[in-house]
Protein backbone atom coordinates (compact mmCIF):
# COMPACT_ATOMS: atom_id res chain seq x y z
CA UNK A 1 0.00 0.00 0.00
CA UNK A 2 1.42 3.37 -0.89
CA UNK A 3 2.21 5.90 1.83
CA UNK A 4 -0.09 8.94 2.11
CA UNK A 5 1.73 12.14 1.22
CA UNK A 6 1.44 14.58 4.08
CA UNK A 7 4.80 16.33 3.97
CA UNK A 8 6.32 18.76 1.54
CA UNK A 9 9.80 20.16 0.99
CA UNK A 10 11.06 23.21 -0.86
CA UNK A 11 13.47 22.37 -3.68
CA UNK A 12 15.45 25.28 -5.10
CA UNK A 13 16.56 24.36 -8.58
CA UNK A 14 19.17 26.16 -10.62
CA UNK A 15 17.57 27.03 -13.94
CA UNK A 16 19.43 27.93 -17.09
CA UNK A 17 17.39 28.33 -20.25
CA UNK A 18 19.82 29.89 -22.71
CA UNK A 19 17.05 31.38 -24.85
CA UNK A 20 15.73 33.42 -21.91
CA UNK A 21 18.61 33.73 -19.38
CA UNK A 22 22.18 34.86 -19.88
CA UNK A 23 23.21 33.19 -16.63
CA UNK A 24 21.63 30.65 -14.25
CA UNK A 25 18.88 31.70 -11.82
CA UNK A 26 17.25 29.92 -8.84
CA UNK A 27 13.64 28.79 -8.86
CA UNK A 28 11.71 27.45 -5.86
CA UNK A 29 9.28 24.56 -6.00
CA UNK A 30 7.31 23.08 -3.11
CA UNK A 31 7.16 19.33 -3.57
CA UNK A 32 5.01 16.82 -1.63
CA UNK A 33 7.20 13.88 -0.65
CA UNK A 34 7.30 10.54 1.12
CA UNK A 35 10.25 9.12 3.03
CA UNK A 36 11.19 6.76 0.21
CA UNK A 37 11.51 9.52 -2.41
CA UNK A 38 14.89 10.38 -3.87
CA UNK A 39 15.94 13.85 -5.00
CA UNK A 40 15.57 12.57 -8.56
CA UNK A 41 11.96 11.61 -7.83
CA UNK A 42 11.45 15.09 -6.39
CA UNK A 43 12.65 16.58 -9.68
CA UNK A 44 10.43 14.19 -11.62
CA UNK A 45 7.47 15.33 -9.49
CA UNK A 46 8.28 18.95 -10.43
CA UNK A 47 8.51 18.00 -14.11
CA UNK A 48 5.24 16.04 -13.98
CA UNK A 49 3.11 18.46 -11.98
CA UNK A 50 4.63 21.93 -11.97
CA UNK A 51 7.02 22.72 -14.82
CA UNK A 52 7.46 20.30 -17.69
CA UNK A 53 10.32 22.36 -19.09
CA UNK A 54 12.72 21.42 -16.26
CA UNK A 55 15.61 19.53 -17.86
CA UNK A 56 17.79 16.90 -16.20
CA UNK A 57 19.30 13.53 -17.05
CA UNK A 58 18.59 10.14 -15.52
CA UNK A 59 18.39 6.57 -16.65
CA UNK A 60 18.69 3.57 -14.34
CA UNK A 61 17.56 5.12 -11.00
CA UNK A 62 19.75 2.60 -9.16
CA UNK A 63 23.20 4.28 -9.00
CA UNK A 64 24.64 2.28 -11.88
CA UNK A 65 24.34 4.42 -15.02
CA UNK A 66 25.92 7.60 -13.59
CA UNK A 67 23.53 9.91 -15.48
CA UNK A 68 21.85 11.78 -12.63
CA UNK A 69 24.86 13.42 -10.94
CA UNK A 70 24.04 16.88 -9.54
CA UNK A 71 25.17 19.30 -6.88
CA UNK A 72 22.85 18.76 -3.93
CA UNK A 73 23.33 21.40 -1.25
CA UNK A 74 26.72 22.11 -2.79
CA UNK A 75 27.99 18.50 -2.85
CA UNK A 76 28.30 16.33 -5.95
CA UNK A 77 25.90 13.39 -5.55
CA UNK A 78 23.84 10.93 -7.55
CA UNK A 79 20.31 12.28 -7.20
CA UNK A 80 18.81 8.78 -7.44
CA UNK A 81 20.57 7.59 -4.29
CA UNK A 82 20.09 10.78 -2.29
CA UNK A 83 16.87 11.00 -0.33
CA UNK A 84 14.68 14.04 0.25
CA UNK A 85 14.03 12.94 3.86
CA UNK A 86 17.70 13.56 4.70
CA UNK A 87 17.28 17.25 3.86
CA UNK A 88 13.97 17.84 5.63
CA UNK A 89 12.67 20.38 6.45
CA UNK A 90 14.69 21.90 3.59
CA UNK A 91 15.00 23.92 1.51
CA UNK A 92 17.25 21.76 -0.61
CA UNK A 93 19.40 23.31 -3.35
CA UNK A 94 19.91 21.38 -6.57
CA UNK A 95 22.20 22.60 -9.32
CA UNK A 96 24.11 21.28 -12.30
CA UNK A 97 27.42 19.52 -11.62
CA UNK A 98 30.06 22.12 -10.76
CA UNK A 99 32.92 22.89 -13.17
CA UNK A 100 31.11 21.39 -16.15
CA UNK A 101 29.62 23.57 -18.88
CA UNK A 102 25.81 23.77 -18.61
CA UNK A 103 23.68 23.02 -21.65
CA UNK A 104 20.34 23.61 -19.95
CA UNK A 105 19.08 23.57 -16.33
CA UNK A 106 20.76 20.52 -14.75
CA UNK A 107 22.10 19.10 -18.00
CA UNK A 108 25.86 19.50 -18.46
CA UNK A 109 27.93 18.98 -21.56
CA UNK A 110 29.62 15.56 -21.52
CA UNK A 111 31.37 15.93 -24.86
CA UNK A 112 34.81 17.01 -23.56
CA UNK A 113 34.69 14.19 -20.98
CA UNK A 114 33.91 11.55 -23.60
CA UNK A 115 36.74 12.83 -25.82
CA UNK A 116 39.18 12.50 -22.91
CA UNK A 117 37.82 9.05 -22.14
CA UNK A 118 38.46 7.95 -25.73
CA UNK A 119 42.00 9.35 -25.60
CA UNK A 120 43.12 6.85 -22.94
CA UNK A 121 41.90 3.80 -24.87
CA UNK A 122 39.75 2.44 -22.04
CA UNK A 123 39.86 -1.18 -23.14
CA UNK A 124 42.32 -4.03 -22.91
CA UNK A 125 44.98 -3.95 -25.61
CA UNK A 126 46.30 -7.53 -25.67
CA UNK A 127 50.06 -8.02 -25.27
CA UNK A 128 50.17 -10.33 -28.24
CA UNK A 129 47.58 -11.69 -30.68
CA UNK A 130 45.94 -14.75 -29.23
CA UNK A 131 44.02 -17.46 -31.04
CA UNK A 132 40.67 -18.64 -29.73
CA UNK A 133 42.11 -22.11 -29.29
CA UNK A 134 44.56 -20.75 -26.71
CA UNK A 135 41.64 -20.14 -24.37
CA UNK A 136 40.81 -17.22 -22.14
CA UNK A 137 43.20 -14.82 -20.43
CA UNK A 138 43.71 -15.99 -16.88
CA UNK A 139 44.20 -13.69 -13.94
CA UNK A 140 45.12 -14.47 -10.34
CA UNK A 141 43.00 -13.06 -7.49
CA UNK A 142 45.91 -10.72 -6.64
CA UNK A 143 46.04 -9.41 -10.21
CA UNK A 144 42.30 -8.82 -10.14
CA UNK A 145 42.55 -7.05 -6.78
CA UNK A 146 45.01 -4.53 -8.27
CA UNK A 147 42.39 -3.28 -10.75
CA UNK A 148 39.03 -4.21 -9.26
CA UNK A 149 38.46 -0.99 -7.32
CA UNK A 150 39.36 1.19 -10.31
CA UNK A 151 37.12 -0.80 -12.64
CA UNK A 152 34.04 0.25 -10.65
CA UNK A 153 33.90 3.70 -12.28
CA UNK A 154 30.44 4.52 -13.72
CA UNK A 155 31.55 7.74 -15.50
CA UNK A 156 29.19 9.85 -13.40
CA UNK A 157 31.65 12.78 -13.38
CA UNK A 158 31.01 13.59 -9.70
CA UNK A 159 34.80 13.57 -9.27
CA UNK A 160 35.09 16.31 -11.92
CA UNK A 161 32.57 18.42 -10.02
CA UNK A 162 34.73 17.88 -6.91
CA UNK A 163 38.01 18.83 -8.60
CA UNK A 164 38.80 22.57 -8.46
CA UNK A 165 41.86 21.97 -10.62
CA UNK A 166 39.56 20.79 -13.42
CA UNK A 167 37.34 23.84 -12.82
CA UNK A 168 40.30 26.17 -13.23
CA UNK A 169 41.81 24.25 -16.16
CA UNK A 170 39.16 22.36 -18.18
CA UNK A 171 41.95 20.83 -20.29
CA UNK A 172 43.09 18.75 -17.28
CA UNK A 173 42.41 15.10 -18.14
CA UNK A 174 40.81 14.80 -14.71
CA UNK A 175 40.34 12.19 -11.99
CA UNK A 176 37.79 9.83 -13.58
CA UNK A 177 39.58 9.37 -16.89
CA UNK A 178 43.01 9.07 -15.24
CA UNK A 179 41.61 6.44 -12.85
CA UNK A 180 40.35 4.46 -15.85
CA UNK A 181 43.71 4.89 -17.55
CA UNK A 182 45.30 3.35 -14.46
CA UNK A 183 42.69 0.59 -14.38
CA UNK A 184 43.83 -0.63 -17.84
CA UNK A 185 47.55 0.05 -17.36
CA UNK A 186 47.52 -1.96 -14.14
CA UNK A 187 45.70 -4.91 -15.75
CA UNK A 188 47.92 -7.97 -16.08
CA UNK A 189 46.29 -8.84 -19.42
CA UNK A 190 46.97 -5.43 -20.96
CA UNK A 191 49.92 -4.41 -23.10
CA UNK A 192 48.81 -0.89 -24.02
CA UNK A 193 50.66 1.11 -21.36
CA UNK A 194 53.09 2.64 -23.88
CA UNK A 195 50.15 3.97 -25.91
CA UNK A 196 48.60 5.62 -22.84
CA UNK A 197 51.81 7.11 -21.42
CA UNK A 198 51.57 10.22 -23.59
CA UNK A 199 48.26 11.21 -21.95
CA UNK A 200 49.54 10.33 -18.48
CA UNK A 201 52.87 12.21 -18.84
CA UNK A 202 51.39 15.34 -20.42
CA UNK A 203 51.08 18.68 -18.65
CA UNK A 204 47.31 18.10 -18.52
CA UNK A 205 47.81 14.52 -17.33
CA UNK A 206 48.72 13.43 -13.80
CA UNK A 207 51.01 16.43 -13.24
CA UNK A 208 48.08 18.85 -13.28
CA UNK A 209 46.64 17.13 -10.20
CA UNK A 210 47.31 19.16 -7.06
CA UNK A 211 46.17 16.37 -4.70
CA UNK A 212 43.08 18.07 -3.30
CA UNK A 213 41.61 14.58 -2.81
CA UNK A 214 37.93 15.56 -2.79
CA UNK A 215 37.33 13.42 -5.91
CA UNK A 216 37.75 10.27 -3.80
CA UNK A 217 35.46 11.62 -1.07
CA UNK A 218 32.50 12.10 -3.42
CA UNK A 219 32.93 8.97 -5.58
CA UNK A 220 29.73 6.91 -5.14
CA UNK A 221 31.56 3.69 -6.03
CA UNK A 222 34.69 3.99 -3.87
CA UNK A 223 37.00 4.11 -6.88
CA UNK A 224 39.49 6.43 -5.12
CA UNK A 225 40.58 8.33 -8.25
CA UNK A 226 42.99 10.48 -6.21
CA UNK A 227 44.99 7.37 -5.41
CA UNK A 228 45.01 6.21 -9.04
CA UNK A 229 46.21 9.62 -10.21
CA UNK A 230 48.81 10.23 -7.54
CA UNK A 231 50.49 6.84 -7.67
CA UNK A 232 50.87 7.42 -11.41
CA UNK A 233 53.02 10.49 -10.76
CA UNK A 234 55.66 7.97 -9.66
CA UNK A 235 55.04 5.85 -12.79
CA UNK A 236 55.37 8.95 -14.98
CA UNK A 237 58.60 10.04 -13.27
CA UNK A 238 60.05 6.51 -13.57
CA UNK A 239 59.11 6.46 -17.25
CA UNK A 240 60.82 9.83 -17.80
CA UNK A 241 64.06 8.84 -16.09
CA UNK A 242 64.16 5.49 -17.88
CA UNK A 243 63.97 7.27 -21.23
CA UNK A 244 66.40 9.96 -20.04
CA UNK A 245 69.01 7.49 -18.80
CA UNK A 246 68.44 4.84 -21.45
CA UNK A 247 67.72 6.73 -24.68
CA UNK A 248 65.90 4.51 -27.14
CA UNK A 249 64.25 2.47 -24.39
CA UNK A 250 60.58 1.73 -24.92
CA UNK A 251 58.12 4.17 -23.37
CA UNK A 252 55.89 2.84 -20.64
CA UNK A 253 57.25 -0.63 -19.94
CA UNK A 254 55.38 -2.59 -17.28
CA UNK A 255 57.10 -2.24 -13.89
CA UNK B 1 14.04 22.51 -38.54
CA UNK B 2 16.97 24.77 -37.82
CA UNK B 3 17.53 25.20 -34.08
CA UNK B 4 20.17 27.64 -32.87
CA UNK B 5 22.44 25.89 -30.36
CA UNK B 6 23.69 28.14 -27.58
CA UNK B 7 27.22 27.60 -26.33
CA UNK B 8 27.20 25.89 -22.90
CA UNK B 9 27.41 28.22 -19.89
CA UNK B 10 30.62 28.11 -17.85
CA UNK B 11 30.33 29.18 -14.24
CA UNK B 12 33.07 31.42 -12.82
CA UNK B 13 35.55 29.93 -10.33
CA UNK B 14 35.79 33.08 -8.18
CA UNK B 15 36.11 32.20 -4.49
CA UNK B 16 35.98 28.46 -5.22
CA UNK B 17 37.96 27.54 -2.11
CA UNK B 18 35.29 29.07 0.16
CA UNK B 19 32.53 26.85 -1.26
CA UNK B 20 33.32 23.73 0.76
CA UNK B 21 35.12 23.10 4.10
CA UNK B 22 37.14 20.40 2.30
CA UNK B 23 38.61 23.05 -0.03
CA UNK B 24 39.34 25.32 2.93
CA UNK B 25 41.34 22.51 4.59
CA UNK B 26 43.18 21.96 1.31
CA UNK B 27 44.06 25.66 1.12
CA UNK B 28 45.25 25.52 4.73
CA UNK B 29 47.59 22.66 3.76
CA UNK B 30 48.92 24.66 0.80
CA UNK B 31 49.25 27.88 2.82
CA UNK B 32 51.17 26.24 5.66
CA UNK B 33 53.79 25.27 3.05
CA UNK B 34 54.89 28.93 3.31
CA UNK B 35 55.74 28.29 6.98
CA UNK B 36 58.00 25.44 5.88
CA UNK B 37 59.69 27.79 3.39
CA UNK B 38 59.96 30.53 6.05
CA UNK B 39 61.71 28.18 8.48
CA UNK B 40 64.05 27.01 5.73
CA UNK B 41 65.01 30.69 5.24
CA UNK B 42 65.61 31.09 9.01
CA UNK B 43 67.96 28.08 8.91
CA UNK B 44 69.72 29.33 5.74
CA UNK B 45 70.35 32.68 7.44
CA UNK B 46 71.97 30.69 10.28
CA UNK B 47 74.31 28.96 7.84
CA UNK B 48 75.28 32.31 6.26
CA UNK B 49 75.89 33.83 9.72
CA UNK B 50 78.00 30.82 10.69
CA UNK B 51 80.19 31.38 7.61
CA UNK B 52 80.63 35.02 8.64
CA UNK B 53 82.34 34.11 11.91
CA UNK B 54 81.72 33.56 15.62
CA UNK B 55 80.31 37.01 16.39
CA UNK B 56 77.78 36.82 13.58
CA UNK B 57 76.78 33.28 14.64
CA UNK B 58 76.31 34.34 18.27
CA UNK B 59 74.26 37.34 17.08
CA UNK B 60 71.98 34.97 15.16
CA UNK B 61 71.61 32.73 18.21
CA UNK B 62 70.77 35.80 20.29
CA UNK B 63 68.16 36.92 17.76
CA UNK B 64 66.52 33.48 17.97
CA UNK B 65 65.99 34.01 21.70
CA UNK B 66 64.10 37.30 21.29
CA UNK B 67 60.36 37.29 22.22
CA UNK B 68 59.44 38.06 18.58
CA UNK B 69 61.48 35.09 17.37
CA UNK B 70 59.94 32.80 19.99
CA UNK B 71 56.47 33.90 18.89
CA UNK B 72 57.40 33.32 15.26
CA UNK B 73 58.68 29.83 16.14
CA UNK B 74 55.45 29.03 17.97
CA UNK B 75 53.39 30.08 14.93
CA UNK B 76 55.70 28.11 12.62
CA UNK B 77 55.45 25.03 14.86
CA UNK B 78 51.63 25.13 14.74
CA UNK B 79 51.76 25.58 10.95
CA UNK B 80 54.21 22.65 10.68
CA UNK B 81 51.91 20.36 12.69
CA UNK B 82 48.91 21.31 10.49
CA UNK B 83 51.03 20.77 7.37
CA UNK B 84 52.28 17.39 8.56
CA UNK B 85 48.76 16.31 9.59
CA UNK B 86 47.27 17.24 6.22
CA UNK B 87 50.07 15.48 4.33
CA UNK B 88 49.72 12.31 6.37
CA UNK B 89 45.98 12.49 5.58
CA UNK B 90 46.67 12.46 1.83
CA UNK B 91 49.68 10.08 2.02
CA UNK B 92 47.69 6.83 1.50
CA UNK B 93 46.49 8.28 -1.82
CA UNK B 94 50.04 8.64 -3.10
CA UNK B 95 51.08 5.03 -2.55
CA UNK B 96 50.38 1.89 -4.55
CA UNK B 97 48.59 -1.01 -2.88
CA UNK B 98 50.80 -2.34 -0.09
CA UNK B 99 50.21 -5.87 1.22
CA UNK B 100 51.43 -7.32 4.49
CA UNK B 101 50.66 -10.89 5.50
CA UNK B 102 48.23 -11.20 2.59
CA UNK B 103 46.18 -8.21 3.78
CA UNK B 104 46.07 -4.77 2.22
CA UNK B 105 47.61 -2.15 4.51
CA UNK B 106 44.86 0.31 5.52
CA UNK B 107 44.97 4.08 5.06
CA UNK B 108 44.93 4.45 8.86
CA UNK B 109 48.01 2.22 9.24
CA UNK B 110 49.89 4.27 6.61
CA UNK B 111 48.98 7.50 8.42
CA UNK B 112 50.06 6.05 11.79
CA UNK B 113 53.38 5.00 10.24
CA UNK B 114 53.87 8.56 8.99
CA UNK B 115 53.18 10.01 12.44
CA UNK B 116 55.48 7.45 14.08
CA UNK B 117 58.32 8.31 11.68
CA UNK B 118 57.80 12.04 12.39
CA UNK B 119 57.76 11.40 16.17
CA UNK B 120 60.94 9.28 16.03
CA UNK B 121 62.72 11.92 13.91
CA UNK B 122 61.67 14.67 16.35
CA UNK B 123 62.90 12.72 19.39
CA UNK B 124 66.20 11.94 17.63
CA UNK B 125 66.78 15.61 16.72
CA UNK B 126 65.93 16.77 20.26
CA UNK B 127 68.20 14.08 21.77
CA UNK B 128 71.01 15.10 19.41
CA UNK B 129 70.55 18.77 20.36
CA UNK B 130 70.55 17.92 24.10
CA UNK B 131 73.68 15.79 23.71
CA UNK B 132 75.43 18.57 21.76
CA UNK B 133 74.49 21.17 24.40
CA UNK B 134 75.88 19.09 27.27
Amino acid sequence: MSETITKSIVIEVMRYRPEQESEPVWERFTVPYTDDMSVLQGLQAIKDDQDGSLSFRWSCRMAICGSCGMMINGKPMLSCQTFLRDFAPGPIRVEALAHLPIERDLVVSVEPFVKKLESVKPYIIPKEPRALAQGEYLQTPEELERIEQYSSCINCMLCYAACPQFGIDPEFTGPGVLALLHRYNADSRDGGQAERMEVLNAQDGVWSCTAVGYCSEVCPKGVDPARAVNQNKMNSATDYFKRFLLPGSKRGGKP
Amino acid sequence: MNVKRHPPYRRPMTGWWKRDPFFMRYMLRETTAFAVAAYAIVLCVGVVRLAQGEAAWNGWLQALRSPLSLLLHLVLLIAFVIHAYSWFQIMPKTLPMIKMGGEQVSAGAIQRTGWSAAAIATVLVLALAAWWQS
